[in-house]
């Protein structure tokens, strides 16, 4: 059969691991016969050094489950934590049970020898649903039918030029009710379903100080209510936090282990999207991080928002990001061919819409972030972000794709996509100075999160320092984690009719960039550097001033940053539901 | 002439190997996968086959001498074996390997021994077997191969 490499699924990277060189060999054939393009090899431990170094290589993974050198249930796990691959399981040993264990150590696929070739035509199923699943999560289980994705072609990103635009629309009257919830006012249960104190950056920072005041084993919601001493607030809300809190510590703590051990890796996309949060996969804290000072200097910000009653717009600010390093270049042209071929099976289920027009195949000098959000126009609409896995690029942002979500209890129309009420929309782009690769994505991050729920923001140009030394993965293009150095982000073109500019405050490492009341904050710093477990969280509830408070933005960011980049305290001090 | 009475001879031990039960389906998929880009598949694998299960026999073998009544180590040296002998569908020594294995699962090291002296009997023959069979192939020529065994 032809083998048009374009054409899913046609050209699907197939990793084939077994200790049993004659089936590698017949593996291999077989799956090239399907036009996969095919690696073999031997050892477990090889598959791993060889799925590490080029993360994003590969879609899918064959793996036998006696190898001598490693259980193949033990690859199976580190797979799903480093790489969040689906991987397929074979063995001559059908016991049920044996089976069921892969299964519960996540293989998609428990495939018996002899396998047979028809089997193995198949394989590519697994690779789309996981995209459609993540395309799923991210739309809370709606219909595909609503969703846009948009998309995320970051290629380019080594050649200075970096672009990132965020379009969202959103109706007033939605903001106003954000606002309403933001304000915090107590009894407001009653009055919103979705109403929920927003752990806004200063808040949880006053939950922050509270907590290492006194003392993180003896803390207790009352406590901490009463040191905080914030109006509007229950010890129900705190105790709440305080156990997202926990989790988050816990789990930041967990990944440090493993990254001690090489092998972190967060797997997000498991999580769901309802509407209380995973804080626990998100945010990661530790707790003597929390206190101490951030290593970040200052950090500026401008955010400039802007309403626009405009139908349906899509602004994008482009700023272009010089970037030093140039290693990148290889690995992103690779990945733009290869992005292509990864985004055309999810287009049949998505419609792309509000592509940049220099987002694709004007490789290498531009990367782009695009988020659409839909409007829903009513109380809570969930934002969300998520990296699409197609690992062939080198990009700051990874893939990603928001889909709009539509509320369902308010739904709107499918059809108000198009003409939303009053569109805001806001774009954010950055700088690279050559300094901190690392540091960058996770404060484009922010910046953009903090942005996207208010949906009026536009931050022009944060200008992010990177050092020259970029470490960074030549072969995935998510790995920032080499990089040592801090973020430095410096703000300009702030203006806003809405809000002004304002410096966050950066007391405290943790402390987010906390924008005065009218003004939404930009938590370029402290900002979880793990974007990983961000899924369903909501993110930055804005106070008063943002008007959105209720908005619920998800983030999936790449897991391979993640889990790189797990160490830097930035983390401290995210944890807002 | 003389490749078709070849190709014939071929036809014929191949369906004897089917039919005593040496080899099973997964064989014609093998041969199956044979194409311009790989005209020999077949008998590469086969080769490949006879040259690492060598490897694993050897090592089932040390294994049974340095550790005896070790059975799970026998056993998880005889699953590889096992799982080789699926590869290319070699159905008699693979249920000489089920045996042994079962062997394993009773702890009866004396019939380890037996099982063993099998596997490696029907490894030996299987051998001997296959390699008439491909040599009479490359005799006939590239277009003896794949016919597949009536009735399979």
């Amino acid at each position: 059969m032809a083998a048009d490499a374009t054409v899913f699924p046609y050209g699907l990277r197939v990793l084939v691991v077994d200790d049993d060189p004659t089936w590698l060999k017949i593996l291999e054939k077989m799956l090239r016969k399907c036009s996969y393009e095919v690696t073999t090899c031997g050892l477990a431990r090889v598959a791993l050094e060889i799925l590490r170094e080029r993360k994003s290589k590969f879609d899918i993974v064959i793996s036998d489950v006696n190898m001598p050198d490693m259980d193949g249930f033990k690859l199976l796990e580190h797979i799903g934590l480093e790489m969040d691959l689906p991987v397929i399981m074979m063995s001559i040993d059908g016991e049920t049970s044996r089976v069921m264990k892969g299964v519960q150590h996540g293989a998609c696929d428990y495939l018996l020898k002899p396998v047979r070739m028809k089997e193995l035509r198949n394989i590519w199923q697994h690779v789309y649903r996981k995209r459609m699943h993540e395309v799923k999560e991210i739309e809370g289980h709606d219909s595909c039918d609503d969703l846009q994705i948009l998309r995320y072609g970051f290629e380019g990103f080594d050649e200075k030029g970096i672009f990132i635009t965020a379009d969202s629309d959103t109706t007033r009257k939605r903001k106003d009710l954000d606002k309403d919830h933001a304000d915090q006012d107590s009894s407001d249960g009653a009055t919103a379903k979705k109403a929920r104190v927003v752990w806004s950056v200063d808040l949880h920072q006053k939950f922050v100080n509270a907590v290492n005041q006194i003392g993180f084993d003896k803390v207790g919601p009352k406590k901490i209510l009463d040191l905080m001493n914030v109006p509007g607030i229950t010890r129900e809300n705190v105790a709440s936090h305080l156990q997202k809190y926990r989790l988050y510590l816990g789990r930041l703590q967990k990944q440090n282990e493993e990254r001690i051990l090489g092998a972190a890796r967060q797997d997000f996309s498991n999580k769901g999207t309802s509407e209380n949060l995973n804080l626990r996969s998100s945010f990661q804290d530790q707790p003597s991080n929390v206190s101490s000072g951030y290593p970040h200097a200052s950090q500026k910000i401008q955010g400039q928002s802007s309403m626009l009653d405009s139908q349906l717009e899509d602004t994008k600010c482009t700023v272009p990001l010089p970037a030093s390093d140039k290693s990148r270049n290889s690995v992103n042209d690779v990945a733009d061919s290869q992005n292509v071929a990864d985004a055309s099976p999810l287009s049949g289920v998505l419609s792309f819409k509000g592509l940049p027009v220099n987002q694709d195949n004007n490789p290498s000098e531009t990367m782009i972030m695009e988020c659409q959000t839909w409007n829903g126009g009513v109380p809570s609409k969930q934002f969300m972000q998520y990296p699409k896995h197609n690992h062939a690029r080198c990009d700051l942002l990874g893939d990603y794709a928001c889909l709009p979500k539509p509320d369902l209890e308010h739904p709107a129309a499918p059809g108000n996509f198009f003409t939303p009420p009053p569109l805001i929309s806001m774009s954010c782009s950055m700088e690279l100075d050559a300094r901190n690769f690392s540091d960058v994505k996770p404060a484009l991050l922010d910046c953009i999160k903090s942005l996207s729920p208010a949906l009026t923001c536009t931050v022009d140009s944060v200008s992010v320092q990177l050092s020259d030394s970029v470490v960074t993965s030549t072969s995935s293009d998510r790995k920032f984690s080499t990089v040592e150095g801090l973020p430095y982000f410096d703000q300009t073109n702030s203006q806003g009719p809405l809000f002004r500019s304002q410096e966050p405050s950066t007391t405290c490492g943790l402390d987010l960039a906390s924008l005065p009341e009218d003004l939404p904050s930009y938590p370029l710093q402290g900002v979880p550097f793990e974007n990983i477990g961000l899924s369903s969280i909501d993110l930055f509830h804005y106070n008063d001033t943002m008007l959105l408070a209720g908005l619920q933005s998800n983030w999936y960011d790449d897991q391979e940053f993640i889990s790189e980049t797990t160490d830097y305290p930035l983390m401290d001090g995210c944890l807002f539901a | 002439m003389e490749y078709a009475n070849l190709r014939r001879q071929a036809a014929s031990l191949k369906r004897s190997l089917f039919d005593q039960g040496y080899l099973d389906e997964q064989f014609c998929q093998i041969e199956d996968l044979q194409d311009e880009t790989s005209p020999n598949f077949a008998e590469e694998v086969v080769s490949l086959f006879f040259k690492d299960s060598v490897r694993l026999v050897t090592n089932i073998e040390q294994a049974m001498e340095k550790y005896p009544e070790d059975f799970n180590r026998w056993d998880a040296h005889m699953q590889q074996l096992k799982g080789s002998c699926y590869s290319i569908g070699a159905s008699k020594m693979n249920n000489e390997c089920t045996l042994f294995r079962n062997n394993c699962g009773q702890e009866n090291a004396e019939g380890c021994m037996r099982s063993f002296q099998k596997v490696k009997r029907e490894h030996a023959i299987l051998r001997q077997k296959l390699e008439s069979y491909f040599q009479l192939l490359r005799q006939a020529g590239p277009a003896g191969t794949a016919t597949r065994p009536a009735g399979k």
